[in-house]
C-alpha cells in the first residue's frame, strides 16, 4: 500500500513538474494583450489565436520555421548518409585503430562549442559559408555523427552474422552487404538516429548564433532568443512563437517515445 | 563472426576505409583541426577591430592574462558552482524519475513521454519560459507566492544569488529526464528475481532499494554523473538568453565569457585561450569517463 502511494505521488510529481511550467507559457499565448499586461497576472486566457497571428505574420515566424526545416532536414539526411556506412564498418569490419575512432567520436561529442568556434568561424568565412544554411549544416553534421554512429554501431552489432556470411558466400562486397542485407534490418536504428539528429539540429543555438547573423536566414531558437518588441518584450507573441517552435518536437515525443528512450541509452550503457 | 567472413572482409579493407572516409573527413576538418587551431590562435595577440596591430606571437601571455583576470576567475567559479549544484540535483531527481517510469502501471508510456517533454524543448524556449515565470510583474512565481499583493512582488533577476539559482533550476528542469533515462537503462539490467528473493526474505521497500537497487545501479549513476558534469560544464544558451550573464557577472559562465571576449570584443587570441582552457577541463573529465566506463565498451568493439 505504501509503495502504491509513493508511486502515485511520484507519477503526479513527474507529470506535473514536467508539464506545468510550459503549460503556463502556452496559456499565456492564448491570452489577450490586456490579460498579458495585467498585474497581478490572470490565470486563464480568453483571447484566442490573436498572438499566433501576430507572431506568424508580423514577426515573420514562418520564415524561421522554413529555415529550421531546411537546416534540420538537411542535417539529418547528410548525417545518416555519412554515418550509416561508417557505423557499419566500425561495427562489423576488423580494422586496426577502430576502438580509437569510436572513443575519439565519443570525445568529440563532448567538445565545448567555444573550443572550436573561432577556427570554424574563420574557415566558414574563407569559403563564404557565413550566413548560409549549408555553412550551419556542416558543423551540425559533424556533431551529430558521434550519436548517429554510436546508435547504429550498437544496432549493427546485434544483427545476426549468418546473413552477412550468406551474402559473402554469394560474393557481395562490403558495400553491397550493407545496402542489400543490413540496411533494411537496421531500419529501426536508423529511424532512432534520424529522430535524435533532427531534434539536435532543430534546437541547436550556439552555432546558429555564430553563423547566422542575418534575420532572414535564422532558425527558430535564434528567433526566439532574439525576439524583441519596440520597447518591451512582447510576452504574448513570444509565448505563441515558443509553442509553435516546440509543437513538432512534442508530437515526436508522443509518437516515438520508445525509440527516443532506446536511442539515448543505446550508446551510453549497452555499448 | 566466423573466420571466413573475417577473412573476406579483411580483403575488403580498402572499401571499409572509403566508407569511413566522409565521417573522418568531417570530424577532422570541423572538430579536430579547429581545436588545434584554437590552441595555436591562443598563442597570438589578435584583435579583430585593430588589424593594423598585426597578429604578433605572444607565447603564453594570453594564459597569464587569463589567470590574472578577476572576471575570468569569477566565470570559472560561477561555472564550477553551476556544474556541482545542477549535476547533484539532476542525479537525485533523475533517480526518482527513473524509479517512477521503471515501475509497472497502466499509462506508463504517457508518463515517460511527459517526462521527456522538458528535454525536447529547445533551450532557447526554456530560457524565455523561465524568464517569464520569474518576471517581476507578470510572472507565475510572484503570483503563486503573493497572489494579488502586488507590492510584495520580488524582482527575482535583480538579485545575483537568485538569478544564479534560477539558471540552475531551469537546467535541472530541462535535463533531469536525460539523467533519468541513463539511470533507467541501468535499472532495466537488474534481474527481477533479486527483488522476488528479497521480498520472500521479508525485506521492506527501503531495504530492497538500499541493498539491491543502489549497489547494482552504481555504474549507471556514475555514467550519468560524468555525462551531466561534462555537459553542464559547457552551459551557454541558458545564460545567453535568460540573463546575458547578469546581474553583474553572477551568471556569466565560462563559455559566455569566452564568447564575449572573442565575438563581442574581437579579442581572438585571448578568447581562444579561454576556449582552450574550457576544452582542457572537459577533456580531462572525458578521459576519466572513458577510463571509468568507456574502456569496457571499447573492449567489446575491439
Amino acid at each position: 500500500m505504501a509503495q502504491r502511494l509513493l508511486l502515485a505521488a511520484g507519477i503526479v510529481f513527474t507529470v506535473a513538474g514536467s508539464l506545468a511550467p510550459f503549460l503556463w507559457f502556452a496559456l499565456t499565448s492564448l491570452k489577450t494583450q490586456a490579460e498579458v499586461e495585467q498585474v497581478p497576472p490572470s490565470w486563464l486566457p480568453s483571447g484566442g489565436w490573436h498572438f499566433y497571428r501576430i507572431a506568424l505574420f508580423d514577426h515573420d515566424l514562418l520564415a524561421y520555421v522554413g529555415n529550421s526545416i531546411i537546416v534540420a532536414g538537411s542535417t539529418t539526411l547528410l548525417a545518416l548518409a555519412i554515418g550509416i556506412p561508417a557505423a557499419y564498418v566500425l561495427a562489423r569490419v576488423r580494422l586496426p585503430g577502430k576502438s580509437w575512432i569510436l572513443g575519439g567520436l565519443l570525445t568529440v561529442s563532448m567538445f565545448p562549442q567555444m573550443a572550436i568556434a573561432g577556427p570554424v568561424w574563420r574557415l566558414l568565412a574563407e569559403v563564404h559559408g557565413l550566413n548560409t544554411h549549408w555553412g550551419l549544416v556542416l558543423p551540425y553534421v559533424t556533431f551529430s555523427l558521434p550519436i548517429v554512429i554510436w546508435i547504429l554501431a550498437s544496432f549493427f552489432r546485434e544483427l545476426p552474422a549468418e546473413l552477412e556470411e550468406a551474402a559473402r558466400v554469394d560474393g557481395c562486397t562490403t558495400w553491397q552487404t550493407l545496402t542489400k542485407i543490413m540496411l533494411p534490418l537496421a531500419a529501426p536504428g536508423i529511424f532512432t538516429a534520424a529522430i535524435l539528429t533532427f531534434i539536435y539540429a532543430w534546437n541547436e543555438f550556439f552555432f546558429a548564433l555564430l553563423i547566422l547573423t542575418q534575420p532572414g536566414k535564422q532558425t527558430l531558437p535564434l528567433g526566439i532568443a532574439l525576439f524583441q518588441g519596440e520597447f518591451t518584450i512582447p510576452w504574448g507573441e513570444l509565448a505563441a512563437a515558443s509553442v509553435l517552435a516546440t509543437l513538432p518536437l512534442v508530437l515526436m515525443v508522443l509518437l516515438f517515445q520508445r525509440w527516443i528512450i532506446s536511442g539515448l541509452s543505446a550508446g551510453a550503457v549497452k555499448g | 563472426m566466423t573466420k571466413s567472413v573475417a577473412k573476406a572482409m579483411s580483403a575488403d579493407h580498402a572499401a571499409a576505409w572509403w566508407m569511413l572516409a566522409p565521417a573522418l573527413a568531417f570530424t577532422l576538418t570541423l572538430a579536430v583541426y579547429p581545436v588545434i587551431a584554437s590552441f595555436v590562435l591562443s598563442l597570438y595577440r589578435i584583435i579583430l577591430s585593430m588589424p593594423a596591430l598585426g597578429e604578433p606571437f605572444v607565447g603564453l601571455e594570453n594564459y597569464g592574462a587569463l589567470l590574472r583576470d578577476p572576471t575570468a576567475r569569477q566565470a570559472f567559479l560561477v561555472t564550477a558552482g553551476f556544474v556541482a549544484l545542477s549535476t547533484a540535483l539532476e542525479l537525485l531527481l533523475g533517480l526518482c524519475i527513473a524509479l517512477v517510469i521503471h515501475a509497472q502501471f497502466p499509462g506508463r508510456g504517457w508518463v515517460r513521454a511527459a517526462a521527456l517533454i522538458p528535454w525536447v524543448i529547445p533551450t532557447a524556449v526554456a530560457s524565455q519560459m523561465w524568464r517569464y515565470i520569474f518576471n517581476d510583474q507578470y510572472g507565475l512565481a510572484n503570483l503563486l507566492l503573493f497572489g494579488d499583493r502586488v507590492a510584495e512582488y520580488i524582482p527575482w533577476f535583480a538579485s545575483p544569488g537568485i538569478a544564479f539559482l534560477i539558471m540552475v533550476l531551469a537546467d535541472v528542469w530541462k535535463t533531469s529526464s536525460f539523467a533519468a533515462l541513463l539511470i533507467l537503462a541501468g535499472l532495466q539490467l537488474i534481474p527481477d528475481e533479486l527483488y522476488e528473493a528479497a521480498r520472500i526474505d521479508g525485506a521492506n521497500l527501503w531495504q530492497r532499494f538500499w541493498h539491491i537497487t543502489f549497489p547494482l545501479l552504481r555504474p549507471a549513476l556514475l555514467l550519468a554523473l560524468l555525462f551531466r558534469t561534462m555537459d553542464s560544464f559547457r552551459v551557454f544558451d541558458l545564460a545567453f538568453v535568460m540573463t546575458q550573464g547578469g546581474p553583474g557577472d553572477a551568471t556569466q559562465v565560462l563559455q559566455l565569457y569566452g564568447y564575449k571576449a572573442m565575438f563581442t570584443e574581437g579579442r581572438m587570441g585571448y578568447g581562444s585561450a579561454v576556449s582552450v582552457s574550457v576544452f582542457l577541463a572537459i577533456f580531462f573529465l572525458s578521459l576519466l569517463y572513458i577510463r571509468a566506463i568507456g574502456s569496457r565498451l571499447l573492449e567489446r568493439n575491439a
